[in-house]
């Protein structure tokens, strides 16, 4: 119903455009400038010296570069994460919690337990962490389809669980009894550490498995019955069920899928980059893929970029608040205003706006 | 009969009304007098731009241009409020009524001031009950809104209205919810309340009751207004024909000797929360067959649906499709079974409106060759397959890839029969399947289930829509509270008798007071 007096109104589109694919997040990357200009405005410092100082930090030399890639990796998993549950409408605020379930089996399996040379142990100790994160999501999707227990809240609570279980860990079995009493795991042994990609850099080889993720996870989107069973559930359970479509199941695999993907953003981290699992090993990276998967648009390709857009606002800003004195909460603002903008902007793909 | 240039007693004007939503123009230049003491039906098959017109009218949009004038002033547009104080009333398709209120709360509702209405209530109580007396609109006061029947609720709409001094009363599809009793219950207190100098405006797309009830018709199509007829000088025919712009061919059936048994139910029956869904439900439906099954919405039928759908398992009875017990319930087998179901809510069951055409019309088997290999769609295969449902069916679309949900209903039923018919289904579930569709796409609905039952399909027909039975069905069962009555052939059906049964009489223990 339309209200009347309104000076401006939502209709329904009729058609759908194309253009808002590529308008939406190049207005989302401005709004978050603009935003971000006038934030350095108050913070005393010129808005171009403060992008100048972020986009330097980020991609301005080598280094930076790679940093960025190297922060983009656990993104790109954690966004794949969301990316993929909430096409299905499972809503996983868990990522965190399998990340550090992935991240765990890596310590268990890869500080010595498994001597074996780095081809095998590498795939096992994947595998494993793949399946320790798809199982954590598993339980509460089967509260979920069984019991209509809400997934946002169990999954949400689990990552608290799990950072005490993690924190129980580290203080017990998983100890590095040469850790100086720190709460901090043995590091992993080389073979299963996962190679660097450039000599006496960060980035490694959890990058180009990242990738590889986001194509496999395309390429089931795109080509498989799953990924039509999952477009399907996630748009209109009612209509999926009545058609045939074996909702629960397709719960259940989407959850398989989401909590393995999340799972490996722990077990890169903690094999290519950390070498051992300490109770800081993810700043949110679960929660941020969230934002990673909304501002990609749910669409697994759109994640890499997605992912890297955040990682150098994160990299760029801390190396500008080293170089201009602006805090580096700024890089907050912006992903948090391209986040919004993006959201606004999809709503436009379904409505315009009419001014009366 | 009073003379229409007459301009002395005209109540209503509408002058010029233009309503654009984007692109398209839901009311192009509409005008028209109302006169006191009469019945105007607008008629117009859905999106012809009835209940644009109407809401301009009451208040909800805004026109673009024109003006609308009550008892020669103008009304200021956009005011719900402003109609209201005119003695303009509303009668809404679907109630706007407080369910946990009483009658006389309900009726109140709005017209006194938040303290003290409690003082009131006697006086209240006695202008309902003269009311209530005056137009034969018999309610209970004092029951809460929640226990009435439909007809009751309507009745309520209607008093609400008349107690707020309403001089003009607009009534949108009153009848779509009604039994035929009650239908002309209601037209008896229409000619009540035209007797008493109120004027009525009576919005249908049903031909007979505007024939029945209405002393002039205005045909609106595409927005236009495009005719207006004294009802005394027009025969249903004519309006039909007006209303869609070209002429109607009626559906043929013609006699076909049965098939053999496809469905039966056996004494089924389903739990519901307090009451039995289902109780004690059989009938037979036989190959070259249509069965239809008329009841007021809401008596079991949908339970009926679900269990053949596969949706939900009977409790108890026995389910046999072509002489097996069907002892899974579950909606893949009864599609891999050859059952095809036209369900009732196209939008949110038929169809999945943000996946894409060719994306729909696999939604049942696209696990079969050749759809999908090893769990891969060949795509270009789903593509073949929605071109040509687009193209057999008539689908009007911008192509295979476009998003179901921009079908008008009728192109997205006429996708859901293109995607069920190509399973060349023994038996065919169609529950509602015109409702909500225009007269030409309700024409092509009809043409496709007789040409099944041609091909040897057993139909269940569950509708609303009488007439729709009345043409289709070789035989015709009643729903009531979850009981089923025994078939009646086609030839021994007679309308008031259907009309009964769908209000309690003849079923067991049962007995309804009406």
């Amino acid at each position: 119903m339309v209200s009347p007096g309104k000076p401006m109104r939502l209709e329904p589109r009729t058609e759908s455009g194309r253009s808002i694919w590529i308008v939406a997040p190049l207005a989302a990357i401005g709004a978050s400038f603009l935003v971000a200009a006038i934030l350095a405005l108050i913070g005393g410092a010129s808005p171009f010296s403060v992008f100048a100082a972020v986009i330097n930090g980020a991609a301005g030399t080598q280094f930076a570069f790679l940093e960025t890639l190297t922060r983009a990796t656990p993104l790109i998993f954690t966004g794949l994460a969301a990316a993929v549950a909430f096409r299905a409408k499972l809503w996983n605020i868990g990522a965190e919690a399998q990340l550090y379930a992935g991240a765990i089996m890596t310590v268990v399996l890869g500080t010595g337990a498994l001597p074996l040379p780095g081809p095998v142990v590498i795939p096992m100790i994947m595998a494993a962490g793949v399946m320790a994160g798809a199982l954590l999501l598993l339980g509460p999707t089967w509260l979920k389809t069984r019991f209509g227990v809400d997934e946002v809240v169990t999954t949400l609570l689990l990552n608290f669980v799990m950072v005490l279980f993690v924190s129980m860990l580290l203080d017990g079995v998983l100890k590095d009894p040469m850790g100086l009493g720190w709460p901090q795991s043995k590091r992993v042994v080389a073979d299963a550490t996962l190679p660097k990609l450039v000599q006496g850099k960060r980035l490694h080889l959890g990058f180009v498995i990242a990738i590889g993720a986001a194509l496999v996870v395309w390429f089931i989107n795109a080509r498989t019955t799953f990924g039509y069973e999952m477009r399907a559930v996630g748009f209109n359970p009612r209509a999926a069920r009545f058609a045939g479509i074996p909702v629960n199941r397709v719960m259940a695999k989407t959850a398989l899928l989401s909590g393995g993907l999340a799972a490996l953003a722990g077990v890169s981290e903690v094999a290519g980059l950390k070498g051992n699992l300490t109770l800081d090993l993810s700043p949110g990276f679960g929660y941020t893929g969230i934002v990673v998967a909304m501002l990609a648009v749910l669409h697994p390709i759109g994640v890499i970029a997605a992912a890297i857009f955040v990682a150098a606002m994160f990299v760029g800003a801390d190396a500008m608040s080293r170089t201009v004195g602006v805090p580096t909460y700024i890089a907050n603002v912006m992903v948090a205003t391209a986040l919004l903008t993006m959201v606004t902007a999809m709503l436009f793909t379904r409505f315009r706006l009419r001014l009366s | 009969m009073s003379d229409s240039s007459d301009t002395s007693d005209v109540v209503l004007r509408l002058s010029g009304i233009t309503k654009r939503f984007g692109p398209l123009v839901a009311n192009d230049a509409i005008s028209l007098d109302l006169h006191r003491g009469e019945v105007l039906a607008l008629l117009g098959e859905n999106g012809a731009g009835k209940t644009t017109l109407m809401n301009i009218l009451f208040g909800h949009y805004v026109a673009d241009e024109g003006t609308i004038e009550a008892f020669g002033v103008v009304l200021p547009p956009g005011s719900p409020k402003a109609a209201l104080a005119r003695g303009i009333g509303m009668v809404h398709q679907h109630f706007t009524l407080a369910d946990n209120l009483t009658v006389l709360d309900n009726v109140v509702l709005g017209t006194e001031p938040l303290w003290r209405a409690r003082s009131r209530h006697a006086k209240a109580r006695g202008r309902l009950a003269e009311l209530s007396e005056t137009f034969g609109l018999a309610v209970k006061s004092d029951a809460r809104v929640a226990d009435l029947s439909v007809g009751e609720r309507q009745r309520v709409e209607i008093l609400k209205a008349l107690y707020r001094d309403a001089r003009i009363l607009i009534l949108d599809e009153p009848t779509a919810v009604l039994t035929p009793q009650e239908t002309e219950a209601l037209f008896a207190t229409l000619q009540k309340l035209v007797e008493r100098g109120l004027a009525i405006i009576f919005i249908s797309h049903k031909l007979h009751e505007v024939m029945a009830v209405s002393r002039r018709v205005i045909v609106l199509r595409q927005g236009r207004l495009v005719a207006e007829r004294k009802t005394s000088e027009t025969d249903r025919h004519d309006l039909a024909e007006l209303m869609v712009g070209r002429a109607i061919p009626e559906p043929k059936v013609e006699p076909i000797s049965l098939g053999s048994v496809a469905l039966s139910l056996q004494s089924v029956t389903l739990e519901g929360e307090g009451h039995p869904r289902l109780q004690d439900v059989s009938l037979e439906l036989h190959g070259n067959e249509i069965v239809g099954i008329a009841g007021v919405s809401g008596n079991g039928q949908g339970a009926l649906a679900e269990i053949i759908s596969g949706i939900v398992a009977p409790s108890g009875g026995t389910v046999s499709l072509f002489g097996q017990p069907v002892r899974h319930f579950d909606p893949a087998r009864m599609v891999a079974h050859g059952i095809a179901r036209i369900p009732e809510d196209r939008h949110a069951v038929g169809v999945v409106g943000d996946l894409s055409l060719e994306e729909n019309v696999i939604s049942a088997r696209y696990r079969e060759a050749p759809f999908s290999r090893r769990g891969l769609v060949d795509w270009k295969k789903v593509r073949e397959f929605a071109t040509r449902i687009i193209a057999d069916y008539d689908v009007r679309c911008p192509g295979p890839q476009a998003a179901t949900r921009l079908l008008s209903g009728g192109n997205m039923q006429k996708l859901i029969l293109g995607r069920e018919m190509a399973r060349e289904p023994r038996i065919i579930l169609a529950n509602q399947p015109t409702r909500g569709l225009d007269i030409g796409a309700v024409g092509y609905v009809h043409q496709q289930l007789l040409k099944a039952r041609g091909n040897g399909a057993g139909i269940l027909l569950i509708s609303e829509d009488l007439d729709e039975l009345l043409v289709l069905s070789d035989r015709v069962v009643v729903m009531y509270r979850g009981r089923m009555s025994p078939p009646i052939a086609r030839s021994d059906v007679a309308i008031r008798h259907l009309g009964l049964m769908m209000a309690g009489h003849g079923f067991a223990g049962q007995a309804h007071a009406a």
